[in-house]
């Protein structure tokens, strides 16, 4: 069975009005589905209000679906006695670096989650050092979380959701408030968590390169999944993304732009090495 | 008109043990109708000197001069500057508060001491200048979508009329399409209304296509101040301070790299191709 499988998953948010009539429903997830294997990097894109963030919510049951089926880790996540198993085993990290550190520190930080779950004190610090030194924040333990740049921050939170050891991690545009190195460092992390310690990774974003790392991507507009694929499949469509409000990376272009003013190069090229690889070649 | 900072100093919790210097003799002059993008790591200085260009930051030492007018002076009116210099901030849309769109935009010259008629009218300008379609102006911000509640967050600074706009980071959270729109609007207003922008943004690829002088942060003073061109020559500069070049300029490295003599000076996608296509036609005719 897939990490993760839903099976025309519905999520309907209702509108009222001040007096608590229902004005309207909208349905920000409308039949989904989805399989991701176990270690799978998964890149997630789509426009704003495409139902992306809705979806990463019902990964770990923050929401719950209206209709369809969703089952993680083969667990159904509308059986209540599954809930804290699944959190557990999909952790979260947000947009915002600022809104979910707590501690003072940045060794107790990372702790909260396993404290919060009774894991014993003493295993509690070898996954707190195991989680730093996962995402590269080791010699910082003793920081203080606010003296962190926006990168740091967002890897101290990723080593919060590594250390309670879930199988896979979900990062809701977890790059959208850094600056470029941020976003490297946040990036690199997230890759290395999966190649080197097989945990599956679901990254959303709007940022079209780095969609270019994962293993299949997935496209959504107005709650649904309109485009599933690897990157190289999904890159090709230049057209056929921006009809969704999207883009491709910046080389993706420029090669498509070249190959329409005939220059013989491949469909679907996705890093700057591989354009120029196509290039010396026709040279 | 210009903006001129002389030798400014900014330093947080002077005195303290967290005494932390966020700007440095920071000396700059900002020219009239200019388009300018402000670039650093988190924590460069960025936002310390936009804050103070309008008077929100003081600095700690140093002089600023709006028209040739030290707005230090003690008879300055520092509150008139605020609206001569509108600064919008991050996630703007966050600030939005009215019931309507329309109310929250007519907000800003209310407060000005305009009349209602004046500020209305202003109101509409500000959001045709936006961008916002009339459908939405009389909905809740709360049901516009991410571009649409930063347009109006907008519109609620241009109704101010400034003379000089500041956005930090206005495309931050927007999906690709909503970047675009909102860079566009920007590059429509300082052409139409003839306005002087300062653009903060982590993006090097928007900052090559929109603007003509960036001026690169680091550790709280100027590290390089130029036309794109000019900054994007200093790749290794820009990477030790955080930052990279657009990835087109890398590009254009890689192939002189293996031997295709394409032109350094490539920042944009609509450079690179050229410089790409005038290489092959020259090699086909040799």
């Amino acid at each position: 069975m897939n990490f993760i499988e839903a099976r025309k998953l519905v999520h309907e948010y209702i509108r009222r009005d001040e007096e608590g009539n229902v004005e309207g429903i909208l349905a920000a997830l409308d039949g989904v589905d989805l399989e991701v294997k176990a270690g799978e990097f998964v890149a997630i894109l789509g426009h704003n209000g495409s139902g992306k963030s809705t979806l990463a919510k019902h990964l770990n049951v923050l929401l719950k679906a209206s209709e369809g089926t969703l089952w993680v880790d083969g667990k159904d996540t509308l059986d209540n006695r599954y809930q804290w198993d699944i959190r557990k085993n999909a952790g979260m990290v947000f947009q915002n670096p600022d809104n979910q550190i707590i501690a003072g520190v940045v060794e107790e930080d990372v702790a909260f989650g396993p404290e919060n779950i009774g894991v014993p004190t003493e295993e509690i610090w070898s996954r707190v050092e195991k989680s730093l030194k996962s995402v590269g924040m080791l010699k910082y333990r003793e920081h203080s979380p606010n003296k962190l740049s926006g990168g740091q921050k967002q890897r101290v939170a990723i080593a919060g959701v590594m250390a309670m050891e879930p199988k896979c991690i979900v990062l809701d545009e977890p790059t959208a408030m850094l600056d470029p190195k941020g976003r490297r460092e946040v990036l690199e992390a997230a890759g290395a968590l999966n190649r080197e310690k097989g945990i599956t990774v679901i990254l959303i974003t709007h940022y079209m390169e780095e969609a270019v790392q994962a293993d299949k991507v997935y496209v959504m507009d107005h709650g649904k999944i309109v485009m599933q694929g690897t990157p190289r499949e999904i890159f090709s469509q230049v057209d056929r993304l921006k009809s969704y409000r999207l883009d491709v990376p910046q080389i993706t272009l420029l090669a498509h732009e070249l190959r329409r003013e005939g220059l013989q190069i491949p469909e679907g090229i996705l890093t700057k090495q591989e354009l120029a690889e196509a290039l010396c070649q026709l040279y | 008109m210009s903006i001129i900072l002389d030798k400014v100093d900014y330093v947080y919790n002077g005195g303290t043990a967290y005494e932390k210097r966020a700007l440095n003799q920071v000396s700059l002059k900002i020219q009239d109708g200019e388009f300018i993008g402000i670039i650093g790591h988190t924590g460069s200085g960025k936002s310390t000197l936009i804050q103070h260009l309008n008077g929100l930051l003081l600095a700690s030492s140093g002089g600023i001069y709006y028209n040739g007018r030290d707005i230090y002076e003690e008879d300055y009116d520092r509150k008139e500057l605020r609206s001569k210099v509108g600064l919008v901030f991050q996630y703007p849309e966050h600030q939005l508060f009215e019931p309507t769109v329309f109310a929250d935009v007519c907000f800003g010259p209310k407060n000005l001491g305009l009349s209602r008629k004046e500020s209305e009218l202003r109101a509409f300008s500000a959001l045709r200048g936006v961008g916002l379609p009339e459908e939405y102006w009389y909905r809740s911000p709360f049901e516009l979508s991410g571009g649409q509640k930063r347009r109006a967050a907008i519109a609620g600074v241009l109704a101010m009329k400034p003379e000089v706009l500041i956005l930090d980071e206005p495309t931050a959270g927007l999906d690709p399409l909503g970047r675009d729109e909102i860079l566009n609007q920007i590059a429509s207003m300082h052409r139409e209304l003839n306005m002087t922008i300062l653009l903060v943004s982590h993006s090097m690829e928007d900052v090559a296509e929109y603007v003509n002088r960036i001026i690169v942060m680091n550790q709280g003073s100027i590290l390089l101040d130029g036309a794109p061109k000019e900054v994007f020559r200093y790749r290794q500069e820009l990477e030790a301070a955080g930052l990279s070049v657009p990835q087109v300029t890398e590009l254009m490295q890689e192939l002189r790299d293996r031997g295709i003599p394409v032109s350094p000076e490539v920042t944009t996608l609509k450079e690179a191709k050229e410089a790409v296509l005038q290489a092959f036609s020259k090699h086909r005719q040799a």
